[in-house]
Order: structure tokens, then C-alpha cells, then sequence
């Protein structure tokens, strides 16, 4: 690639501007994804609503309707996109996504064994099975494709979706009533998800950051090769399974909430290497801050798109991400293969 | 050397011919039970009699208007799809190159979307909006590829991310349609060999039947183009005259079989490789593939009707829950090959 020819030093002094570009953007659109919706608002209202509250209709829709969409589209942009930039680290596959072709799926499956086989309704105990199908099906699409060959690791999880797809559609065939609210858990949407749900998840949100931001030094060391890490008196395998284990309560954590959400965590560590280079301890915070800029930019899109109605974020990313991926694809192999 | 040549080459034919007539009577044995099957279940000797004239004007009004339909489609079906599907695993020279992997499926579902929701649902208009679809989406994996040309890992990848976006627009579509067209937009998505009467056969019938022959024609060059195109134009191939048309009689049969019975996936992926199993044939195996895609699409539909006592999957469905499995057990145990 071109860009490495350029210094390690002149970027450093990227990283504050980029820093700063990214909290503007996610401030931005936070107050769009605020202001548009079926009952558009003006910028005077969203502020009103956010800081001086007085309980005027606009100002309710701010607090008990936008807002927390948008601060639920936030934390989960934040999962994803960190989640992301850990799993390109560790597995130094450029195609790795957390989501990538209906991992998330695994969430739907073990709602629908659960719902099906336990008959448990409650969302708040659903959550937890979302949550450990998310994971489980992280580390089945991983042991098939293993970590190194992108061309494997998509197909894993092109096989992967297919059956659950087919579980999924199998059990809505056998049970339609009951199993109509799995449906969320089907297409990732920011829309009607109950906040509550999203209390027992912080958490393992909040565990997740911790240990991803921790293992930034260890995975620069990885970028090395093995060896080098090994001299440096870094622990790569230690390195790795922390980084995993983030990876799987990010992702958990935030497919749970809001259901499978596909390339935020493909896209977004890559725009940030374009602009900030591959040291991870500036990749992972602006990764988790563009993120959820991405989410939120895609929701307000699917808004705006689907209006009367709206078009559920996940579709959204599908279509950007497999973009994305089509040019990543062509950039990655323009010369071999 | 010729005559040697032309040993091996009678001798695999006299192995490919006993794999055909094999999937030929499993075809039809499971043919006679998935006939007996359904709300009004029959015997085989019962299926057999009134398939011979001599049954109750009942039983005939079952067997012949309803459920003989219902297994000609799938067989046909899954005949078009095999021949894809082993006609693109040649030309890309990988056994990942197929249809339903790289898109083309999905493409021809878009198709067939936008031809319900904006000229209404005619099987003509589905047919045709699946055909421009499936050819639109050729052409974009081609442009995708570039001067690479169709061919290795770099089309699967290309292939499986552009079937994520047409698979985003399908849902977008579906949001964007009125209520009873995205109902049955839906039913036609996952798959589904319900309800197909005769009049669902002939356009597939009149289609292989003009298909077929020029594919035949063509297989020659198809075995010389899998062994390299230097060597085929060597070989005095027509290189890019015949891709094209192989091209187009692929796509055509992925869209024909698309529109009838919706997207019936891994079918395209599964049946020339299992055929090849069958056939221990290196070459292009376009009439197994054919046959072993017919076999598949019946055990499935046959299988969905059987599985649950309570209701019926629809084809598509047990097609990609078994083909899922199908590519992971591919995976895992081609797992020491460079991919």
C-alpha cells in the first residue's frame, strides 16, 4: 500500500485531529438521529428537550423516545466498532467482523430453543440466551474458518448463517404465535428495544471496554509476528484470549440488545487505519468512537429511506458493509489472486 | 495413446452412465412415495395404479393435478440448477464458483422481487425479472473481477459480498411493497415447491429444451476451458465466445429455476460435487450434476412434507439448513487446503 511509505511520525500528530473529527461527528449525528423521525424536530427543540426539560410535548419525545434509541445506537456502535478493531488485531485477517455473515444469527437460534424447548417468554431471561448463542456461534464460525485465510473465514460463516437461517425459519414454520417476537432478534433494529433489557448487559459492555482498551500494547506487539512478541517480553497467547473474551462480551452484550448487526465492526477499523495507521492504541479508541457513528448514521438513514416506516439498521449495514467489503475485496487482492 | 484415451474415456462413460441410471431409479422410487404423501396419504402399488390410468377419478385428481406437478417442478428444478451449477465450478475452475455462493441466485431473487412489485406476479413477469437479475448480477461479478476474470478466491469473496447488499435490497423491497405483494414476495423468498401445477412446467420444459442442446454442444469446449484457457484456445476453444454463451445458459437455468420455485439454495453448490463422488469423473459434470440436483430438490421437498407431522417446510428451507452443514463439513475437512 502506498501510505506506508510515509513515517510513522507525521501520523502521530493525525491522531488529536482525528480524535477530535470523530467526536464531533458522533455529536452530530447523536443530534440528528435526536431531531428526525416521524415527527421531525428543530435543533432549538432537541437542545430544549436535552437541558432544560420542562415537559412540553417535543420535549418528551426527546427524553423518553429519541434519546434513548440514540444512546442505545451508541453504545452498541461502540461494542461493534471496538469489537471489530480487537478481532482484525488478534486474528490479522482483514475481512474478521464480529457480525460477519450472520454470526449474530446464533442469537436468534438459541431464542428460538429457548423459547420452543423451555417455553421462556420473559425478555429478560431471553437476553441471556441471546447473549451466549451470540458467542457460541462467534467460536463455531471461528473453529471452522480458523483465523488465518479470509476466503474461509467468510465461507465459515456463509455456513454458519445458512443453517441457522434454516433453524430459524424451520421453528417460525412449527410455531408462528409464539415465536413472533424472535423476529427482532432476526434483522438488528434500534427501534422499540426496551431499556430495561439493556441495564443487566452494562456490565459485561463496561467489562469489555475495560479489557479491550487494556490489551491495545499487547496487540501491537502481535502485529510483529509471534516471535517478535515473544522478545519483546509480550504474551501473545495471553493477549489473544483476553482480547477474544472482550470481543465475545462486546458483541454479546450488544447483539443482545438489539439483534445482529453485520460490518460496523468490518468498516469502521478500516477507515481508521486509513487515517490514523496501525498503532492500536490509537486504533481501538477511535474505532470506538466511530462506531457508533456509523450505527446512528445508518439508523437515521433507514428512517429518512423508509419513511413512513423506517428500515431497520441492520439492513442498512448490510448493504454498506457488503459494499465496503466488495471494495476492500478488490483493494486487498488487486494484484494476486 | 488414442486408443488408450479412448479406454478411459469409455470406461468412465460406462461408470457416469450406471451413476445416472442409478440417481434415475432412486428419482423415481422416492418420486412414488413423495406422491403418496400428504393430507390424503396412498400407497406406493395405490400411486403406481392410478399413475397407470387405473385408479379412482379421486385419486387421480390427487396424483395426477396435484402432486405429480409438485415433483416434476422440483425434479426440473433441481435439474437446472445442478447443470449451474456444475457448468460454473468448470468455468471458474472452484468448486466454491457456484450460483448460490457468488450471488447469481440472490441476483435473479432481486430480479424477480422487482418484477412482483412493480409489473404485478405473473410467472411470466417473475421469470423474466429473475433472467435480467441473474444476467445483471454476471455482469457485475465480471465487471468486479476485472481483468482477473472469473475465477478463484477473489470472485467468492466479490460474489459473497455482493449477494449481502442484494440481499439488503431484497429486504428493502419487501419493506417498500404493499402488504398481500410482500406476503407473497416473502413465500416465493424462501424457497418453496407448494402449489406449482402444470402450468409451472412448461416454461421450465420449453426452457432446458432449448437450453440443453446448445449446452451440449458446448460441453467439449467446457472440458477444455476447465483445463486452462491457454490450453483450450490451443486446442482451437473459441475462448471467449464459448464462456459467453456457457455463461448465459447457466445464469438462464439459475434464473428459470429461480423464478419457478424461488431460491432453493446450496443445491447449485452440492449436486455436481456430490455427482462426482458418484461419477469419479475429473471433468465437467453437467448431466449428473443435473440428475443428482433433481434427487436433491425432491429429497428435500419430500423430506419437508415428512420431517414434522404438523406442518410442511418449505424446500428452500431444508435446502439451506443441510447445505450449511454441507459447506462447513466441506470446510473442515479441506481444512489443510492454501484457502
Amino acid at each position: 500500500m502506498a501510505q506506508t511509505t510515509a513515517s510513522a511520525q507525521p501520523r502521530r500528530s493525525v491522531f488529536p485531529a482525528a480524535l477530535f473529527g470523530a467526536l464531533i461527528a458522533l455529536v452530530v449525528v447523536a443530534l440528528l438521529s435526536i431531531a428526525i423521525g416521524s415527527n421531525p424536530l428543530s435543533l432549538d427543540a432537541v437542545l430544549h428537550g436535552l437541558f432544560s426539560y420542562d415537559g412540553r410535548y417535543d420535549d418528551v419525545v426527546v427524553r423518553d423516545s429519541r434519546l434513548p434509541r440514540t444512546v442505545l445506537g451508541v453504545l452498541v456502535g461502540l461494542a461493534l466498532g471496538l469489537a471489530g478493531a480487537l478481532m482484525q488485531g488478534v486474528t490479522r485477517n482483514p475481512v474478521a467482523d464480529p457480525g460477519l455473515l450472520g454470526v449474530n444469527y446464533g442469537a436468534a437460534v438459541a431464542i428460538v430453543l429457548a423459547s420452543t424447548t423451555f417455553g421462556i417468554q420473559a425478555p429478560a431471561a431471553l437476553v441471556w440466551f441471546a447473549f451466549a448463542g451470540a458467542v457460541f456461534a462467534t467460536a463455531l464460525v471461528y473453529a471452522l474458518g480458523g483465523t488465518v485465510s479470509p476466503v474461509r473465514l467468510v465461507l465459515a460463516g456463509v455456513a454458519v448463517q445458512a443453517t441457522f437461517v434454516g433453524i430459524n425459519q424451520a421453528a417460525q414454520v412449527i410455531d408462528t404465535h409464539t415465536l413472533d417476537r424472535m423476529r427482532f432478534w432476526l434483522v438488528g433494529t434500534l427501534a422499540n428495544r426496551d431499556m430495561d433489557v439493556l441495564a443487566p448487559l452494562l456490565p459485561f459492555l463496561v467489562a469489555g471496554l475495560i479489557l479491550a482498551l487494556a490489551s491495545a500494547r499487547g496487540l501491537n506487539a502481535i502485529a510483529l509476528g509471534a516471535d517478535v512478541a515473544h522478545g519483546l517480553g509480550a504474551s501473545p497467547a495471553r493477549t489473544r484470549t483476553v482480547a477474544m473474551l472482550a470481543v465475545g462480551l462486546l458483541c454479546g452484550s450488544a447483539t443482545a440488545a438489539v439483534g445482529p448487526i453485520a460490518f460496523v465492526g468490518l468498516m469502521i477499523p478500516h477507515l481508521v487505519r486509513l487515517m490514523v495507521g496501525q498503532d492500536h492504541r490509537q486504533v481501538l479508541p477511535l474505532s470506538m468512537l466511530l462506531g457508533p457513528v456509523l450505527v446512528l448514521g445508518c439508523d437515521v438513514l433507514g428512517r429518512l429511506l423508509g419513511a413512513p416506516g423506517e428500515l431497520q439498521v441492520g439492513i442498512m449495514t448490510d448493504v454498506f458493509g457488503g459494499l465496503m467489503f466488495l471494495v476492500l475485496v478488490r483493494r486487498l487482492w488487486g494484484a494476486g489472486r | 495413446m488414442r486408443v488408450h484415451a479412448g479406454h478411459v474415456a469409455l470406461a468412465m462413460n460406462a461408470r457416469t452412465t450406471v451413476a445416472v441410471l442409478g440417481m434415475l431409479a432412486t428419482l423415481l422410487v422416492v418420486g412414488v412415495f413423495a406422491i403418496g404423501t400428504g393430507d390424503y396419504s396412498m400407497s406406493p402399488a395405490a400411486v403406481l395404479r392410478t399413475l397407470a390410468g387405473d385408479g379412482t377419478k379421486a385419486e387421480y385428481l390427487i396424483v395426477v393435478e396435484q402432486r405429480l406437478p409438485r415433483l416434476v417442478v422440483g425434479a426440473l428444478v433441481g435439474a437446472a440448477l445442478g447443470i449451474a451449477g456444475a457448468v460454473f465450478q468448470s468455468l471458474t475452475r472452484n468448486p466454491l464458483g457456484s450460483p448460490d455462493i457468488i450471488g447469481f441466485t440472490t441476483g435473479s431473487a432481486t430480479g424477480g422481487i422487482v418484477s412482483i412489485l412493480l409489473l404485478g406476479a405473473g410467472a411470466a413477469q417473475v421469470a423474466a425479472g429473475a433472467l435480467v437479475g441473474g444476467m445483471l448480477t454476471a455482469a457485475a461479478i465480471t465487471l468486479l473481477c476485472g481483468r482477473h476474470g472469473l475465477g478463484g478466491y477473489r470472485m467468492v469473496l466479490l460474489g459473497v459480498g455482493l449477494s449481502v447488499v442484494l440481499a439488503g435490497v431484497n429486504s428493502y423491497l419487501l419493506t417498500r411493497a404493499f402488504v398481500e405483494d410482500a406476503a407473497q414476495a416473502t413465500t416465493w423468498l424462501v424457497g418453496n415447491l407448494a402449489g406449482r401445477d402444470w402450468n409451472s412446467v412448461w416454461p421450465l420444459v420449453i426452457t432446458l429444451a432449448v437450453l440443453v442442446p446448445v449446452l451440449v454442444v458446448h460441453v467439449p469446449a467446457l472440458r477444455m476451458l476447465e483445463s486452462g484457457e491457454l490450453i483450450a484456445a490451443g486446442l482451437g476453444v473459441r475462448v471467449s465466445r464459448s464462456r459467453q454463451t456457457l455463461i448465459v445458459i447457466a445464469v438462464a437455468c439459475t434464473a428459470v429455476a429461480t423464478a419457478t420455485a424461488g431460491p432453493i439454495a446450496f443445491v447449485a453448490l452440492a449436486a455436481p460435487q456430490l455427482a462426482r463422488r458418484l461419477t469419479r469423473y475429473a471433468g465437467p459434470n453437467v448431466l449428473p450434476g443435473a440428475g443428482m440436483g433433481a434427487l436433491l430438490v425432491v429429497l428435500a421437498d419430500f423430506a419437508g412434507q415428512r420431517l414434522l407431522s404438523a406442518s410442511l417446510l418449505p424446500a428452500g428451507v431444508v435446502t439451506g439448513a443441510l447445505g450449511g452443514v454441507y459447506l462447513a463439513w466441506l470446510l473442515f475437512w479441506e481444512r489443510r487446503r492454501s484457502w
